[in-house]
């Protein structure tokens, strides 16, 4: 283990979070569930992304005054990255969403293990 | 304790009970067929040791994930732990393309806000991207989602009991609504208007957009707006939206993007009409992000938006 678990708290947390969307993503067998997972580790990412931008006692890339300097700014570049992760976070989730609506009305279920014998039931 | 209702569903929910249950009644091509199947009279009966296999396997696969997940969060916090300070200005990431666009960026693309700077000049086609995202994105949910018309041309919407009623006869809400919905819009299209004067931008702004319109669709019912907002202006509206980034993102890097001369004038920064083609950009994705959203909300709750076509 490295020196620096506690101060960089921030992507520890991130790093936790990514754990437990990745253990529903395999425990949890209801598709709405899966789908809560991969939101959290999306967040988790996002987390991750924020908190690598940060230096301490600097403001928001937002340039106030005349000093156009990089001695009083944070880093941009994180925060178009993470723009970026949540649009298309939002797409996924929509598209998901509608999977699972559609598997609903097909099968009346949101259980994976019920849909796959029902399906293996209808193919027999 | 008796907790509000929608609580005590989710709390079911997590516990396994089935939200939906399935309506004994339901006809329908697959329903009657999915009822013929599973019923329990007629299912064969699994051995008593092919069951008792199964369960085994269950609990081993359980067992086997926790501990993958487990290894992966503790491989990952070990890298945490050798990971740079938090905060530190000497980071490795804190390199020489920050400074650069910290520094050149006011002279260069003109907004006050480094992030609406750098996402709609320098990167503008990753923005482009993002756009076409959504889009398609809405382009699936639809192909997936819209409700197909019976013979008569009414919506043949799926029954599901927990559809939330539309338009619900609640006065505190609909007044709620009635302030909320003008001061949302009006702040959403704030947000978007000055993306590269202050945080914010289209995403943000055009998100704030949609949900006041889902707020008003939710109060007041969506025939009004049905009227308007129909495939056919989501169609437009997008369309025109992402052709115009294009082509305006086409100038700029046909006369050179990069600082070159492009006869688009930057203006003082700090003004409103300032920073070149960001304020049109801006436009553009809320506009695309707005309509998105709402798309997004009444495919989700009535298979469908507007009633043209």
């Amino acid at each position: 283990m490295g020196s620096n678990l506690m101060t960089n708290y921030f992507e520890a947390t991130a790093v936790i979070c990514f754990g437990i969307g990745f253990t529903m993503l395999f425990l949890n067998k209801n598709l709405i569930k899966k789908v809560i997972g991969f939101n959290f580790m999306d967040s988790s990412i996002f987390l991750f992304l924020a908190s690598n931008g940060y230096i301490s006692g600097r403001i928001s890339p937002i340039i106030t005054n005349s000093s156009v300097s990089s001695e009083n700014y944070i880093n941009p570049i994180p925060a178009g990255l993470v723009l970026t992760g949540i649009v298309v976070s939002v797409s996924v989730t929509a598209f998901l969403l509608a999977l699972t609506t559609r598997l609903y009305l097909r099968y009346h279920t949101l259980e994976l293990d019920e849909m796959i014998r029902l399906s293996n039931a209808e193919e027999t | 304790m008796k907790l509000p209702r929608f609580l005590a569903v989710f709390l079911n929910w997590v516990e396994g009970e089935e939200v939906f249950p399935v309506p004994e009644q339901a006809s329908g091509p697959f329903h009657s067929e999915r009822i013929k199947k599973a019923d329990p009279k007629k299912k064969p009966q699994t051995p008593g040791r092919k069951k008792d296999h199964s369960k085994l396997l269950s609990a081993l696969y359980s067992a086997l994930s926790v501990i993958v997940c487990l290894t992966v969060i503790l491989t990952l916090l070990t890298t945490v732990s050798w990971l740079p300070r938090f905060g530190g200005d000497h980071n490795p990431v804190e390199n020489e393309v920050y400074t650069r666009y910290v520094e050149r960026e006011l002279e260069e693309a003109g907004a006050v806000n480094t992030v609406a700077g750098m996402i709609l000049d320098y990167r503008a086609f990753d923005t482009l991207g993002e756009s076409n995202v959504l889009f398609i994105a809405v382009c699936s949910v639809i192909i997936l989602l819209r409700a197909d018309r019976k013979k008569d041309g009414s919506l043949n919407i799926p029954e599901l009991e927990s559809t939330p009623e539309e338009k619900p006869d609640d006065i505190i809400f609909r007044c709620a609504a009635m302030i909320l919905m003008p001061v949302g819009l009006v702040f959403g299209i704030y947000v978007v208007l000055n993306g590269h004067l202050s945080a914010g931008g289209g995403f943000s702004g055009g998100a704030i957009i949609g949900a006041s319109m889902i707020l008003y669709v939710r109060a007041f019912g969506s025939e009004k707006l049905d009227k308007v907002f129909t495939f056919s202006t989501y169609k437009w509206i997008t369309f025109a939206a992402l052709i115009t980034y294009t082509l305006l993102k086409t100038w700029s890097f046909y006369t050179g993007a990069n600082g070159l001369e492009s006869g688009i004038p930057l203006g003082k920064p700090g003004a409103i009409l300032s920073a070149g083609l960001i304020l049109p950009l801006n436009i553009c994705v809320g506009l695309v992000v707005a309509c998105t959203m709402y798309a997004f909300y009444s495919l989700f709750s009535k298979g469908g938006f507007g009633n043209g076509q």
